[in-house]
């Protein structure tokens, strides 16, 4: 419980008073009034009842389920009117409000927070939220679509072009993204071990990787087109350059991190260099090595995509983007962008999935669980 | 009786920035088979200096020591001596068993081999039955015993302890004193024992070398007239708190207070 609640509350019953009372729109100018609508009328008698009944102290299922109502009204009304009128933002304002309540409502009950349903709830109920927002809020105010198209445009767009999206996705992810993550990855792993053993490439070679490191994007890619040609392998070879370095740094830090106790414990087994290694310094440097397969594995897409800006055959999301930006194709690009948003997510899930596998030993993941 | 470690007029010097550190100075020490001996003396003595030398983890800079009658580094090879550390030093991604496993692991010891050692080892220590928690589920207490059933798994005739129940609490302490005691007897192991608890040092050893600081070197060694057999209570008699009063009064001599 905390003090927002009830100022949450109160504001959205404010602005489901409101709503009633303003124009919800105008059609060939003329105003379009809510309170012949029984859907409104019921939403901001529940809003307002719920708000005096529960003394501003809304529970947190009957503000998710006024939320719910209140995003299925705002969405309804869109098709009523040409024009969004004042009473139609404070509808959305106040479905906002509900939405706000119930995440805030869920996020500080220490008791929801421990259970992985509810867990997920709040970070989904804010992710619809924004999506009907966003929805109304472009529809509504009639924003051109070059400026900004509404989600449903682009899910439409997502459906009708699947064929056209999975290939860019093959060409993009499937090949360039994953073999030059895996490369880069392995790369700044090995050198990283091998600039470990030898103070020579420690001090000869981490210059050189941080030099790398330093090189723009823009210029390095279309010299690797150069190098590999116009196919996807160009692609990859950028991904491998932008993902060594954070290994390498990453994973010379993590080689370091075991204590000085531990390692006089394997001298006194007279443990040799590679069992030290895979018994002991490997498993403690795990949390630093994931640390950079997380910043990689987003590092990875936004290189391949930018990478295909410049050369690529006729297929790929960064070449897709490229053209649909120059035909005024925007829902088409914003399509690709949440293609590659879902991908980057789920590819950084997964990473992040294993960490927690392969680190369960590690006190950030571990915490609570002793 | 043959001596385990032979110390001859051993020195250690440290180079620092602020010029050499004097950690050990013409150290003369013999440990004998079977024997239980502790050094106690404040920090920066050289107890634990001395301890890693024989641990070949310290070079001596200058006499000579042996280590069942070789270098400490070729003992070390040999795998002669297990090493328990002031802190548990367990790794957090293997359990308790397989923690126990590592020695073995790396000195090759079969699989079968393997599984009835850790089994023989956890039971010296009273761990049976915890073989698959991980040692952040255990207490402080129940992680050093797993660290000395590690340093014993694969069975060295000299087990070295470097202040192994310093980050205890007394009560615990008093507990894995006796169960070391009790170990000691049941392995017939050289044991050396770093310590800055006087009740401890004499509570355990058969030999107790005091030892002062700067430069670091031996002030006192007292041969126990303690019987092998030693309850708890015997630290209440007037032999004990005797053998207590000459540390001491060792520490003392050794020890100036106006610097």
């Amino acid at each position: 419980m905390s003090r927002l609640d009830p100022l949450l509350a109160f504001l959205a019953a404010v602005a489901a008073i409101g709503s009633l009372l303003l124009p919800i729109g105008f059609n060939a100018q003329l105003p379009v009034v809510s309170w012949t609508n029984v859907a409104h009328l019921a939403y901001c008698a529940v809003v307002v009842g719920a708000v005096g009944v529960c003394r501003m102290r809304i529970p947190a299922w009957l503000s998710g389920i006024a939320a719910l109502g209140g995003a299925v009204l705002v969405l309804s009304w869109l098709d009523q009117f040409d024009a969004a009128g004042d009473g139609f933002w404070l509808l959305l304002t106040s479905m906002w409000f509900m939405a706000w309540a119930f995440a805030q409502r869920l996020s500080t009950d220490p008791g929801a927070a421990r259970k992985g349903v509810i867990g997920m709830l709040v970070p989904l109920a804010f992710g619809a939220t924004i999506l009907v927002a966003w929805e109304a809020g472009v529809r509504g105010g009639n924003v051109p679509l070059v400026i900004m198209p509404a989600p449903s445009v682009i899910w439409a767009r997502i459906v009708a072009n699947t064929a056209m999206l999975w290939a860019d996705f093959q060409q993009t992810f499937l090949k360039a993204v994953l073999a030059g993550y895996i490369l880069g990855n392995l790369a700044g792993l090995l050198i990283a071990i091998a600039v470990d053993r030898s103070p020579f490439l420690k001090r000869g070679l981490l210059p050189i990787g941080n030099f790398v490191s330093a090189l723009p994007l823009v210029g390095i890619a279309p010299i690797m087109v150069m190098w590999f040609g116009f196919d996807w392998p160009s692609k990859a070879a950028v991904v491998v350059l932008m993902t060594f370095f954070p290994m390498l740094v990453n994973a010379v830090a993590g080689l370091n991190t075991s204590g000085a106790m531990e390692r006089d414990l394997m001298r006194s087994y007279a443990s040799g260099y590679w069992s030290t290694l895979f018994k002991l310094r490997l498993p403690a440097a795990a949390p630093f090595i994931f640390n950079a397969l997380k910043i990689n594995s987003t590092l990875a897409l936004i290189g391949a995509i930018v990478a295909e800006f410049f050369g690529t055959p006729i297929v790929g999301m960064g070449f897709r983007i490229s053209t649909a930006v120059g035909r005024m194709d925007i829902d088409l690009v914003w399509a690709e962008i949440a293609v590659s948003a879902v991908a980057g997510s789920v590819f950084y899930g997964v990473v992040a999935l294993t960490e927690r596998a392969v680190t369960f030993w590690h006190p950030s993941i571990r915490a609570g669980k002793t | 009786m043959t001596s385990v470690v032979s110390a001859k007029s051993l020195g250690l010097t440290f180079p620092t920035a602020d010029g050499d550190v004097v950690a050990l100075s013409n150290v003369n020490l013999e440990i004998e088979k079977g024997e239980f001996v502790s050094f106690i003396g404040p920090s920066g003595c050289g107890k634990t200096t001395f301890l890693r030398v024989i641990a070949d983890l310290e070079q001596p800079t200058s006499g000579t020591i042996t280590v069942n009658g070789t270098s400490p580094s070729e003992a070390r090879v040999n795998r002669s001596y297990g090493y328990v550390f002031q802190a548990p030093a367990l790794f957090p991604w293997r359990n308790i068993e397989k923690n126990v496993a590592l020695p073995l692991e790396i000195m090759r010891f079969s699989e079968t081999e393997r599984r009835e050692r850790i089994r023989k080892s956890l039971e010296l220590v009273n761990l049976s039955g915890f073989e698959k928690k991980f040692p952040w589920q255990l207490s402080g207490g129940m992680q050093q015993r797993a660290s000395i059933a590690r340093a014993l798994a694969f069975d060295a005739d000299l087990l070295l302890m470097d202040e192994p129940f310093g980050a205890l609490d007394e009560i615990v302490r008093d507990h894995l004193n006796s169960e070391l005691l009790k170990l000691w007897a049941r392995t017939q192991k050289t044991i050396a024992f770093v310590t800055h608890s006087i009740p401890e040092a004499v509570y355990l050893s058969t030999k107790i070398v005091v030892m002062s600081p700067r430069p670091g070197r031996v002030t006192d060694v007292i041969i126990s007239p303690l019987p092998k057999e030693r309850p708890l209570e015997i630290r209440e008699t007037p032999e004990f708190l005797e053998i207590a009063h000459r540390v001491r009064e060792g520490l003392r001599a050794g020890h100036s207070y106006d610097e």
